[in-house]
């Protein structure tokens, strides 16, 4: 789960890192009104999931009234990456003489937690990261003892930070850390994290991602989850508690268990076909599951095919097919041809199950997926 | 011939008295799995599935001899039943659970690292030597005991491959499945090196998908050290960057790593076919045998 901008600096600025004097607003007035209070040069941000939000004209540096309304009529409203930008994030500009960067994440390979510091902040960090590796010191952390205080020292020093801010940017490292700890974060950063001409640091972006599977134990940060403007059927996959993700193909695809779902937009790319989503219905799913999976994939105005592929292990194929069949029965007409392959267990009962005049059945993965690209193809073409 | 599980292997079930735990001991218990015990805290006593249940792993595993241990614990406590089944002189744990936190799992792979127990999972379906035992929630009547292993992240995928294998009449010594977390206690390379040292093993089909860089240490390792033929699959060459497919650790990340043509690349160079299709794999190692 990720924190919008505004919420990650009240995080911040709770546990002491420095942050731009800032609010939010969710209308032209109201930009004008806080960059009032705030005074002139202030910054106007879009506050949307989308990386690379500068670059692509979500943010705004003006000087007075008529350039703070300008930017906030341009960017309220204004589609990001397909994101609909509500709120902007009205803030001091910082006048800086540096920018670094500082970030607490999970280093897979490791199976530990890396704190990294670079003195060559800002929006080219990833290209930092690529080309110029030894730029960013890193320092993995024992979990059993979270971060010493001499690592936090090393990293800044190693990344070259001049001294006299390191002593404020190892702090910051510090807090950054503890609250990647005590809050469950999966990535948890400031970039950039910039130097005044006194010498002063403070954040001017905040990044804070939360390990999902941990939300249940941090109550506060899950009800900042915020039905993001994401897409319509996103949302409602989260109603249903699916993992779904859109793509942009037109062969609607349901399955249990990540990997075979994957292998299956694989496949059906494979075969010449474009996937229209990931969907898993999971381990186990019930009859009322899998009529609520199609009905996802059906109010998919994109989808002309719908693939079914179920290998069942603790699934059984009898329920799949009862739930196929309830979805089905309720159309006058299918919406969309729907191909069904059955694997596994109960597989046999559930292809009896299986109302033939409805769907279409294959006994194997790949006939199934050829079959469901053929249709997809055929009503593309109508 | 196997690796890590046969028919002597002593288990304990930790969540035994849950609706899953309870199921998957009833079940593993029907494949031939010796299951000894469970163990679930303030239900010491009681008999579930025919075995008897105690308050703690260690009080289940001094009574009942155990070397091995499935958990089906839910997300908010498992770390701590992980870290109480290495607390004991276990030779395997096997973590069936899905959802656990990732510093939960970042500190329990602290602890693995200075025990001698191995850890497979967590988020897995476990380890199954077809004919003789299973951990997990493998469903047993797909697999036949024969000569490839087989070492897959995810659950559904090795089902299908598994079956394309056994309706080529091609058996299993052993398969794993390790897990699709961002961090898992048995890795690719710690499969595949059990395998290599397994005298019936005489090939090996390895499932990847994308995210983290798991499979391309294989590669090295299948390069370096292993005689053993191997074929692979990786899942998600169709993901999107910053998705999240399904799994925690199924992401390819912006900067680009973790895709699936960087792991394809990396085993062909190791030698290593892979398949289009899960035919495919099944094709390339009834080629190798």
């Amino acid at each position: 789960m990720k924190l919008h901008e505004y919420q990650a600096k009240q995080v911040f600025a709770d546990a002491g890192i420095p942050t731009p004097g800032s609010a939010l607003a969710t209308t032209a007035d109201e930009v004008v009104e806080v960059a009032e209070d705030l005074g002139y040069p202030v910054a106007v941000k879009a506050q949307v999931h989308v990386g690379g939000r500068g670059k692509a004209g979500g943010i705004k540096l003006v000087e007075d009234a008529d350039e703070a309304r300008e930017a906030a009529e341009d960017i309220l409203g204004m589609d990001l990456k397909g994101y609909t930008v509500n709120k902007v994030l009205v803030e001091e500009a910082v006048d800086f003489t540096n920018e670094l960067y500082v970030g607490v994440t999970m280093d897979r390979g490791e199976g530990k937690p890396v704190v990294m510091v670079s003195e060559r902040g800002g929006v080219n960090i990833e290209e930092v990261a690529e080309e110029d590796p030894d730029a960013i010191a890193r320092e993995h952390v024992d979990p059993a003892f979270g971060l010493h205080p001499y690592q936090a020292r090393k990293a800044v020093y190693d990344a070259g930070i001049p001294r006299e801010v390191a002593g404020d940017v190892a702090s910051i490292l510090t807090t950054l850390y503890d609250l990647y700890e005590d809050r469950d974060g999966s990535d948890v950063e400031v970039n950039p994290l910039m130097v005044t001409a006194d010498d002063e640091v403070i954040a001017a972006d905040a990044v804070m991602n939360i390990d999902e599977d941990a939300l249940f134990r941090q109550p506060e940060l899950a009800e900042m989850e915020e039905e993001a403007a994401e897409d319509d059927l996103e949302a409602k996959a989260n109603e249903y508690g699916f993992d779904y993700v859109r793509l942009d193909g037109n062969t609607g695809i349901i399955g249990n268990g990540a990997g075979l779902v994957m292998t299956t937009l694989d496949l059906v790319d494979y075969y010449g076909g474009k996937p229209a989503n990931f969907l898993d219905i999971g381990g186990g799913a019930k009859a009322e599951r899998v009529t609520n999976a199609l009905d996802m994939v059906f109010s998919d105005e994109n989808v002309d095919s719908v693939v079914f592929n179920i290998f069942g292990g603790i699934t059984r194929g009898d329920e799949v097919a009862k739930g196929i069949n309830a979805a089905l029965e309720q159309f006058d007409e299918i919406p969309k041809p729907v191909v069904v392959r059955l694997a596994g267990t109960n597989a046999a009962e559930g292809r009896e199950i299986l109302n033939d005049e409805l769907v279409t059945v294959e006994e194997t993965l790949e006939g199934a997926v050829q079959r469901a690209v053929d249709f997809a193809a055929e009503e593309g073409d109508q | 011939m196997s690796i890590l599980v046969d028919d002597d292997t002593r288990v304990v079930v930790q969540g035994i008295t849950g609706g899953e735990g309870k199921f998957h001991a009833e079940q593993m218990m029907d494949y031939g799995t010796n299951v000894v015990a469970g163990a679930v805290p303030g239900k010491g006593g009681q008999e579930v599935a025919g075995v008897p249940v105690y308050d703690t792993v260690d009080g289940a595993v001094e009574a009942e001899d155990a070397d091995a241990s499935v958990i089906f614990v839910p997300p908010a406590f498992a770390g701590d039943a992980v870290f109480e089944a290495l607390d004991t002189d276990l030779d395997l744990v096997v973590a069936i659970t899905e959802g656990i936190p990732t510093q939960d799992m970042a500190k329990v792979n602290k602890r693995l690292s200075e025990t001698d127990t191995r850890l497979i999972g967590p988020n897995c379906p476990g380890i199954i030597t077809p004919g003789e035992a299973k951990l997990g929630i493998l469903p047993g009547n797909i697999f036949e005991s024969g000569d490839v292993g087989l070492v897959s992240r995810s659950g559904t995928l090795t089902y299908q491959v598994v079956s394309n294998l056994t309706e080529r009449g091609i058996g299993q010594t052993t398969a794993i499945g390790i897990g699709g977390d961002p961090i898992i206690g048995t890795s690719f390379v710690d499969a595949l090196e059990a395998f290599e040292a397994d005298g019936d093993t005489k090939a090996v089909v390895m499932c990847g998908e994308i995210g983290g860089e798991d499979e391309e240490q294989a590669a090295k390792f299948i390069a370096e050290y292993m005689d053993t033929p191997v074929a692979g699959f990786i899942a998600g060459r169709t993901a999107p960057p910053g998705k999240r497919m399904g799994h925690a650790g199924a992401i390819v990340s912006g900067s680009g790593t973790g895709t699936a043509d960087s792991k394809i690349s990396a085993l062909n160079d190791a030698g290593v076919p892979v398949g289009d299709t899960p035919n495919e794999v099944a094709e390339y190692v009834e080629d190798f045998l």
